[in-house]
Order: C-alpha cells, then sequence, then structure tokens
C-alpha cells in the first residue's frame, strides 16, 4: 500500500517535470515563430528604405511624390509618380468601396434570408472565387470586361474629338475587376461576422416584432461593424498588392485617375519596367515599392486603430 | 385584450425530439406564472411557443393550440410582428444592442412606426421607470447601453420590452446571470409589473417562485405534472414528483 503510493508520487513528479519541459520547450517555439515573422517584417522594411532612398535623394522628393510626368526613358528623363499613386488610391478606394458594400448586403442576404441550399452553394463559390489566382480574373476581365466597357466608352463618346479611346482597357474596368477580386472574401468576412454576433441580439430584435430585414439592418450590421472593418482592411490589402489581373485591363499607360482613361498602377508601374530598366530608372522603382511599403503600413495602421476603436466601443 | 394565455393539449417535436407532450393550461392575465422543473424538461420551449419564437428553429413541428385571449395565434392568417407586440420577452442573458440607451428603448416603438420625438420620449421615461431604472439612466440617455452593468443591463432589456406596450411579459431565467442585489431588484419590478401585465417567468430558483408567483407549473420530461395557485403547489403538492422536487430530492434531474 505505501509503495503503491510512493510509486505513484514518483510517475506524478516524472509526469510533471516532463510537462514542465513540453511546456518550456513549446513556449520557445513560439517566441521563435514569432521573433521570426518580425524580424523578416523589419529587415523587408529595412531593405526597402535601403533600395528605396538613394533615387528618391537624386530625383528630389517633391518632384518624385508630386511630379505628374512619368518619362523615365526620354533624353530629359521625369519620374513623377503622382499619377500612379492616384490611380491606385482612386482604384483601391473605389473597389473596397464597393466590394464591402455588395459584400455585407449579399452576407446579409446569404445569413438571414435565402434559403439553406443557396446559402450553402454561394459559401461554397465564394470560397472557390476567393482562391483562384489573378491570373484567371486578369484573363476574364480581358477577354469579357474590356470589350463590354468598350463599347459602354464609344456610346458615351461618340464624335468626341478630345476623349482618347481606351478600347475598354481603363480604371473603371480595372476598379470593377478588383471589386469582382476582392468581393469573395467581403462576403465570405461579412459571412463571419454576422454568424459571430450573439444569437440574444437576434432574437430580442424579433421578439420585438422586428422582421429579418428591420433586424439585420437595424441591429446586426451595426452589432457586426468591426469584423465588417476587417474586412475591408483585407480587401484593401489585396486590391493595393494586386499587380497581374489590373495590368491585363488597365491600358497601363501613365494618365491621371478618371473613369475612362487608361491609367498604371504603383504595382504595375514596377512589373511593366522592371525587365528592362537600367540606372536610376531602376532604382526609381525600388522607391516606388517604397511608396507602395509605406502606404500600405499608414492604410493598414489607420484601418486597424479604426478596428480597435470600434472593438472599444463594443466592449466597453 | 387582456393577456391571458391558454394551451390546449399543445405538442412540440424538434424533429424526432418530442420536447413538449401535451400541455393544457391556463395564465390567468395580470398574474405572474411561473414555470419550474428540471433542466431540460421543455419550460423555455413552452415559454418560445407563447410568442411563436419557436418559427425560427428549423425542422419544428407542433400540434394543438395556444390562444392568446381566445384567439389561436397559430391560426395561418396571424400577423407574427404584432403577436410579438401584444407578448414580449426578456431573455436570461441580458442582451442589449450596441446603441445608446434611448436608442435601446425606442427600437421597439420606431420598428412598430412611433416617430414623433415627443411620443418616443415619453415612451422611452416611461418604460425607463417601470423597468425601476430611470433614476439610475436619466442624465446618460445618449451613453451606450453596454456601459451599463449586468443588472442595469436586465433592466434595460425589461424597459425595452415593455416600451412596445405589451400585454403579457414573457421571462426566461431573468436573474440566472446576475448578482443577488441585481436579483432582489428585478423580483421587486417583476411584482411591481402584475399590476399592468401578464407576467410568465421560468425560473429555477425556487424561492424565487414562491416570492413573486401567483400561480405556477411544474414541468417534467416535456409534460405537464401539475400546476395551479402558487401556494398550494408549493406548500402542499397533489403530485409526488413535484414534492420530490420542491423539496430537493433532485433524483429526477438525471
Ligand atoms: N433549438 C433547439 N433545437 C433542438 N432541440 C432543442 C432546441 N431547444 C431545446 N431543445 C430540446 O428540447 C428539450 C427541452 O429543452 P428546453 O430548452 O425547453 O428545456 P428547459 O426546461 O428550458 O431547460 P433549462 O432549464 O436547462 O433551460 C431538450 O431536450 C432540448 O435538448
Ligand atoms: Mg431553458
Amino acid at each position: 500500500m505505501v509503495k503503491n503510493i510512493l510509486r505513484s508520487r514518483g510517475n506524478l513528479s516524472r509526469a510533471e517535470r516532463s510537462r514542465k519541459f513540453w511546456d518550456s520547450f513549446m513556449y520557445w517555439c513560439f517566441s521563435l515563430c514569432g521573433l521570426s515573422a518580425i524580424a523578416a517584417v523589419c529587415g523587408i522594411a529595412a531593405y526597402m528604405v535601403l533600395a528605396g532612398t538613394p533615387a528618391i535623394n537624386e530625383i528630389g522628393l517633391f518632384h518624385f511624390l508630386l511630379g505628374s510626368r512619368w518619362e523615365p526613358t526620354a533624353p530629359q528623363p521625369a519620374f513623377g509618380v503622382l499619377p500612379m499613386i492616384l490611380t491606385s488610391v482612386a482604384g483601391t478606394a473605389l473597389s473596397v468601396l464597393a466590394s464591402v458594400l455588395v459584400g455585407t448586403l449579399t452576407a446579409v442576404f446569404l445569413e438571414e434570408l435565402a434559403p439553406n441550399r443557396l446559402r450553402q452553394a454561394a459559401q461554397a463559390t465564394a470560397a472557390l472565387m476567393a482562391g483562384l489566382p489573378s491570373v484567371v480574373y486578369g484573363l476574364v476581365g480581358a477577354t469579357l470586361l474590356v470589350p463590354l466597357v468598350g463599347k459602354a466608352e464609344n456610346a458615351l463618346f461618340r464624335g468626341s474629338s478630345s476623349h482618347i479611346f481606351t478600347g475598354g482597357a481603363n480604371l473603371l474596368s480595372a476598379s470593377i475587376l478588383l471589386t469582382v477580386m476582392i468581393l469573395p472574401t467581403a462576403i465570405q468576412v461579412g459571412g463571419i461576422s454576422l454568424r459571430a454576433v450573439p444569437r440574444e441580439l437576434r432574437e430580442a430584435s424579433l421578439a420585438l416584432g422586428a422582421d429579418r430585414t428591420e433586424t439585420a439592418f437595424k441591429v446586426l450590421i451595426p452589432a457586426a461593424r468591426p469584423g465588417i472593418v476587417t474586412g475591408a482592411v483585407l480587401g484593401t490589402g489585396r486590391a493595393m498588392g494586386e499587380a497581374m489581373a489590373v495590368m491585363m485591363v488597365s491600358g497601363n499607360a501613365v494618365n491621371f485617375p478618371l473613369p475612362f482613361h487608361s491609367v498604371r498602377f504603383l504595382t504595375t508601374g514596377i512589373v511593366t519596367e522592371m525587365g528592362y530598366s537600367s540606372g536610376l530608372h531602376r532604382k526609381a522603382l525600388f522607391s516606388i515599392g517604397l511608396a507602395l511599403f509605406v502606404w500600405i503600413l499608414a492604410t493598414d495602421l489607420i484601418l486597424e486603430a479604426l478596428v480597435q476603436r470600434e472593438g472599444g466601443g463594443q466592449s466597453a | 385584450m387582456s393577456g391571458r394565455l391558454t394551451a390546449e393539449n399543445f405538442h412540440l417535436w424538434y424533429g424526432e425530439n418530442h420536447a413538449l407532450k401535451g400541455i393544457s393550461l391556463t395564465v390567468p392575465e395580470r398574474e405572474v406564472f411561473a414555470l419550474i422543473g428540471p433542466s431540460g424538461c421543455g419550460k423555455s420551449t413552452f415559454l418560445r411557443s407563447l410568442n411563436r419564437m419557436t418559427d425560427l428553429v428549423e425542422g419544428v413541428k407542433r400540434k394543438g393550440r395556444i390562444l392568446l385571449d381566445g384567439q389561436d395565434i397559430y391560426l395561418p392568417g396571424i400577423d407574427v410582428t404584432r403577436l410579438r407586440k401584444r407578448v414580449g420577452m426578456v431573455f436570461q442573458k441580458p442582451s442589449p444592442f450596441p446603441m445608446s440607451i434611448y436608442d435601446n428603448v425606442a427600437y421597439g416603438p420606431r420598428i412598430h412606426g412611433v416617430k414623433a420625438r415627443s411620443q418616443l420620449d415619453g415612451l422611452v421615461e416611461a418604460s425607463l421607470r417601470a423597468a425601476a431604472l430611470w433614476g439610475e439612466v436619466s442624465d446618460r440617455l445618449k451613453k451606450p447601453a453596454l456601459g451599463l452593468s449586468g443588472g442595469q443591463q436586465q433592466r434595460l432589456c425589461i424597459a425595452r420590452a415593455l416600451a412596445v406596450q405589451p400585454e403579457v411579459l414573457l421571462m426566461d431565467e431573468p436573474t440566472s446571470a446576475l448578482d443577488p442585489l441585481s436579483t432582489g431588484k428585478i423580483e421587486e419590478l417583476i411584482l411591481s409589473l402584475r399590476s399592468r401585465y401578464t407576467v410568465v417567468i421560468v425560473t429555477h430558483n425556487l424561492g424565487q417562485a414562491v416570492k413573486v408567483s401567483d400561480q405556477a407549473a411544474f414541468f417534467l420530461d416535456g409534460t405537464l405534472v401539475e400546476w395551479g395557485p402558487a401556494p398550494e403547489l408549493f406548500g402542499m403538492p397533489k403530485d409526488r414528483r413535484t414534492e420530490d422536487y420542491i423539496t430537493g430530492r433532485r433524483s429526477l434531474d438525471g
């Protein structure tokens, strides 16, 4: 009897020792993972700054950011990226707004009103579409969307002598395509945030005599707003970082962003010229990269701050 | 219109699960009716059948009738929205909407078409007073409701339910998430509501049932074992199973 107790005590402490070992082992594993992620981000940031600043110094920050001409191979080269910056801002803002709006409404319909079958089918489709490589979107956009937008353009500007026809490859096409690309994620995130709204809120509203639509718009969407903003952050990331599909439908000419202008985004600016650039031109492309990096970082921080504030309001 | 509820041989199935097996009882108007019984016996299901919240569950089947002032609430032509306006509900977990205190209380009236500011102001104040919360929040009606304490949130939910001027108030364990002090306040509140509303309350707290109820019903495994005036049901239950439950022989719980 006594022996048994002693032995079991011995086992216990051995088990405990092994638990302690695993605990600290896992602790170091997680720390290492976390640290290497931080190190990678810092490394990339440092490299972007190092590679991006020389050209900016040479061109001058003012001329670089606010110059409206991008003629890197002209006898008198000009390196102004303002049109590209504005294009990226306009294209991203348009497509994120449109897709969050449409995506949230779609999610409300699917979660609150649609029959089960339809919801499941739509969710599977959204998951599939979110995973499609962007080249596929680019191909579909170039063969279906661009000709359609081109027709609209022809109808709108018929007889105009000042309009430079784009054949449909313009900011409008790019924004529509980006919207479609972000939409599946917006629908998914919208659905997740709606489902995360406590059941009590939905029931409380219905029990007061509200119908499902009133409940969705007056209670569920406000309660799901932090999640919806997070979806906007994700969408912004994808929209700003997208190059391939956009290049196939935007016309790729450096112009100020108007719907029926051919335009070039910051990302496509780098991709287009990386192959043949040299010297200051090449260094300037790295500066574009730096501008993109800083801008994505800033947007993320701002949107995160928004989410934080929303979250604070929720739990307060 | 007075808020008298009658169940006639009411059955309910969740899919294959026969959750209510022929419930017949009458809730008299302007009294507090307590539903007691062990966990899973069907109290919430019965309560939610009274304002058709069970409609929201997929695969629910019913049989029998539930009458509100003599009218069958499950008849095809019935407007569920209007029914729920007449039969309000307060849930176990305080569930204020993420908006201001004022907007929480005004939510129901607005849904039902009250727009005039003065009328809304009046309803909000009257409801908060009836829920014994006015004194604590009158100076911060525009503040988020989520900033209130748990007990205050629950009284806000009661005010929100009262604001649509219901005839019946259903309460599903309204104090089980609250501390004793808040619980006491809500019990007093329930007693004060009795003069104007019919109240049906589910509670696991027998002391609470004794304190607040005029009538009581004991449920067991989907059946109604007995019901009647609360002093009789708690004082001298007719059925052995009721007695066992009340005296704490919880062998029935398993
Ligand atoms: N939404 C639902 N879907 C399927 N079955 C359900 C649902 N709600 C309740 N049930 C089942 O119906 C039966 C009665 O449940 P109910 O919630 O009415 O019990 P209760 O008396 O309120 O219990 P408790 O005291 O724990 O709240 C249980 O067997 C439960 O599993
Ligand atoms: Mg229950």
